[in-house]
C-alpha cells in the first residue's frame, strides 16, 4: 500500500469491491453539540471545547468554532479531522478569493457572505455521501447574508440543510433547542444572547457523557466582523439538598 | 429460581467474539434497549481500622447522563458496603441479594458477618450467573477478625482479596496514578484523599464517569459519608 499527501486521496473513490463497504468509516476523535442564535446585533454560537476519543475526554482544548472571513463563522461537531479539512477547504477558497478579487479595496464584493459558504458546503457534503464517503460533521455556518440581514444555517453529513433563527447539533438539538425556542426573541440584547447559550452548555454539560463545561463563545456583527472568545469555564450547581441525600443504606430503597 | 444453582452453560456459541461493526458502542453494546448503565469509577481503599469507599455518580444510557448524582455506593450491613459498576439493574438487584442474605446469615451466626462472607456471597451470585450479568463490584468494610478489608469482584465472578481497588470503565485512566501514589499502610485521612483525588482524574478523562464523588468511611465506630460536589473536585473536570 503507498501513502499519497495529495489532496483528498481519502476522499477519492477506489474501484476495488472490499473497498466499497469500508468507504464510509466511523468518527474515532468527536465533538459534540454547537448551538447558534440570532439577537439584536447578528449572531452568537457556541460550542464546548472537548473532543473525545471514543469514551475518552481526549482533547480539551479543540477549537471547533473558526472564523472563515469577517462575515462568517462555521462550528462542527463529528469527526474532528473532517472539520478541519473543511476548515481548511473554505479557509482556502476565502484566501483565493481574496487575492483574486478585482479590487483591492473593495473587500466587501470580493468575501463570501454567510449564505455563499452554507451553499458551497452543502454541495461539498452532498457530492460525498453521493460517494458513500461522507465528511461526518454536523456545521452550522453562522453570518451575515450578501444583503446584510443576520443568517445562520445548518449542514449535515449528507448534505441535508436549513436556516433558521435557532440552530442547535448533536445532543444540542433535544436538549437546547426547547430551551432556545422557550426563552428566544428577536431583539435579544447580547448579554441575553450569551446568558441563554451559557445556560444551555450547562446543562449539557449535567446530561450529555461527552461534553465539558469549557466552552467557546463566538459572535459575527456587522461593526466588528467575527469575534472568538477564549476557552472559559462555566459554572455549575450540585447544592440541592436531594442531591446530598443517599439512598443506599440499609434504611433506604437502595435505588440508583 | 435458585440464584446459587450452577451455572448452566446454554448458548453455544457463547465463546465465538468475532468483532461485530454494529454501530453500537462498547458500552452499550451488552445492555439491552432501555438498560442503563453505570458506567463508572469506583475505589476502595483499607486502612488500619476500617475502609474508604469512594464512586462518581453518573448514570449513563448511550451518550445520555440519566442521573447525574447517583449513589453507587450500597450498605450490605451495619459494618459492610460495596461499590457497584457495570450495568444499573444488575448491581441493585445483587446488592438487594446479599443484603438479604446476609442479614439472615447474621441471625441465624448470632454474629457480625464477616466482609470476607459478604464478598463470597457476592462472588458466588456474579459466578453462577456469568451470563446474564454485567456487573463490576467493590466490597469492602471493617470486621472484628481482618479489621479493614476489600475485596475486588469484576465481571465473570473472580473473587481476590486486594490492598486497594479500583473499577469501573474509568478506573483504566487512574492505574498510573494509584499504582504511584498507593502505599500500603496509609492512614485514614491519606486514603480518603488518595480516593479523592484519583476518582477526580478518572472523571476528568471518562465520558462515562462524572457528577460528584461520594465517599464512605467504615470503621468499629460507624460509617460516615461524605459528597464532594462537582464544583469543588481536587481535580477539575
Amino acid at each position: 500500500m503507498s501513502l499519497s499527501l495529495a489532496p483528498g486521496a481519502s476522499a477519492r473513490a477506489t474501484s476495488s469491491a472490499t473497498a466499497a463497504t469500508e468507504r464510509t468509516r466511523r468518527p474515532i476523535v468527536t465533538g459534540t453539540s454547537v448551538l447558534a442564535i440570532k439577537y439584536a446585533g447578528g449572531v452568537m454560537m457556541t460550542a464546548d471545547t472537548l473532543c473525545s476519543y471514543g469514551t475518552m475526554a481526549k482533547y480539551k482544548d479543540a477549537r471547533r468554532l473558526q472564523s472563515i472571513n469577517p462575515k462568517t463563522l462555521i462550528g462542527g461537531g463529528g469527526e474532528y479531522s473532517d472539520f478541519q479539512a473543511i476548515t481548511e477547504l473554505l479557509k482556502r477558497n476565502a484566501l483565493e478569493d481574496k487575492c483574486t478579487a478585482d479590487s483591492l479595496y473593495d473587500e466587501d464584493s470580493s468575501e463570501e457572505c454567510a449564505r455563499e459558504v452554507w451553499n458551497y458546503l452543502r454541495a461539498v457534503m452532498y457530492n460525498r455521501r453521493n460517494k458513500m464517503n461522507p465528511l461526518w460533521n454536523d456545521v452550522i455556518v453562522a453570518g451575515f447574508s450578501a444583503r446584510g440581514e443576520p443568517f445562520l444555517g445548518f449542514v449535515d453529513k449528507i448534505g441535508t440543510t436549513y436556516e433558521d433563527n435557532i440552530v442547535a447539533t448533536g445532543f444540542g438539538s433535544y436538549l437546547a433547542l426547547p430551551i432556545l425556542r422557550e426563552k428566544y426573541r428577536e431583539d435579544m440584547t447580547e448579554g441575553e444572547a450569551r446568558a441563554l447559550l451559557e445556560d444551555c452548555m450547562r446543562v449539557l454539560f449535567y446530561r450529555d457523557c461527552r461534553a465539558l463545561n469549557k466552552i467557546q463563545i463566538a459572535k459575527v456583527t456587522k461593526e466588528d466582523g467575527v469575534l472568538i472568545s477564549e476557552p472559559y469555564e462555566i459554572e455549575t450547581d450540585w447544592s440541592s439538598a436531594s442531591f446530598v441525600a443517599p439512598k443506599g443504606a440499609l434504611d433506604g430503597d437502595g435505588g440508583w | 429460581m435458585n440464584p446459587f444453582a450452577p451455572a448452566q452453560i446454554q448458548n453455544p456459541n457463547y465463546y465465538s467474539t468475532a468483532f461485530q461493526y454494529d454501530g453500537k458502542s462498547a458500552e452499550t453494546r451488552n445492555l439491552k434497549p432501555g438498560e442503563v448503565s453505570t458506567g463508572t469509577t469506583i475505589m476502595a481503599i483499607p486502612f488500619a481500622n476500617g475502609v474508604v469507599l469512594g464512586a462518581d455518580s453518573r448514570v449513563s444510557t448511550g451518550t445520555y447522563v440519566a442521573n447525574r448524582v447517583s449513589d453507587k455506593v450500597a450498605q450490605l450491613h451495619d459494618h459492610i458496603w460495596c461499590c457497584r459498576s457495570g450495568s444499573a439493574a444488575d448491581t441493585q438487584a445483587l446488592t438487594d441479594y446479599v443484603r438479604h442474605y446476609l442479614s439472615q446469615l447474621a441471625i441465624e451466626t448470632g454474629r457480625v458477618p464477616t466482609v470476607k462472607c459478604a464478598a463470597h456471597l457476592m462472588r458466588r451470585l456474579c459466578y453462577e450467573n456469568k451470563d446474564n450479568l454485567m456487573a463490576g463490584v467493590i466490597v469492602g468494610g471493617w470486621d472484628p477478625v481482618e479489621k479493614g478489608s476489600v475485596y475486588n469482584i469484576p465481571l465473570g465472578g473472580t473473587c481476590l482479596k486486594m490492598p486497594f481497588a479500583i473499577g469501573g470503565s474509568g478506573s483504566t485512566y487512574i492505574y498510573g496514578l494509584v499504582d504511584a501514589e498507593f502505599r500500603e499502610g496509609m492512614g485514614e485521612e491519606e486514603a480518603k484523599s488518595l480516593v479523592k483525588k484519583a476518582i477526580s482524574h478518572a472523571m476528568a478523562r471518562d465520558g462515562s464517569s462524572g457528577g460528584i464523588i461520594r465517599t464512605v468511611v467504615v470503621k468499629e465506630t460507624g460509617n460516615e459519608r461524605e459528597y464532594i460536589p462537582g464544583n469543588e473536585l481536587p481535580y477539575g473536570p
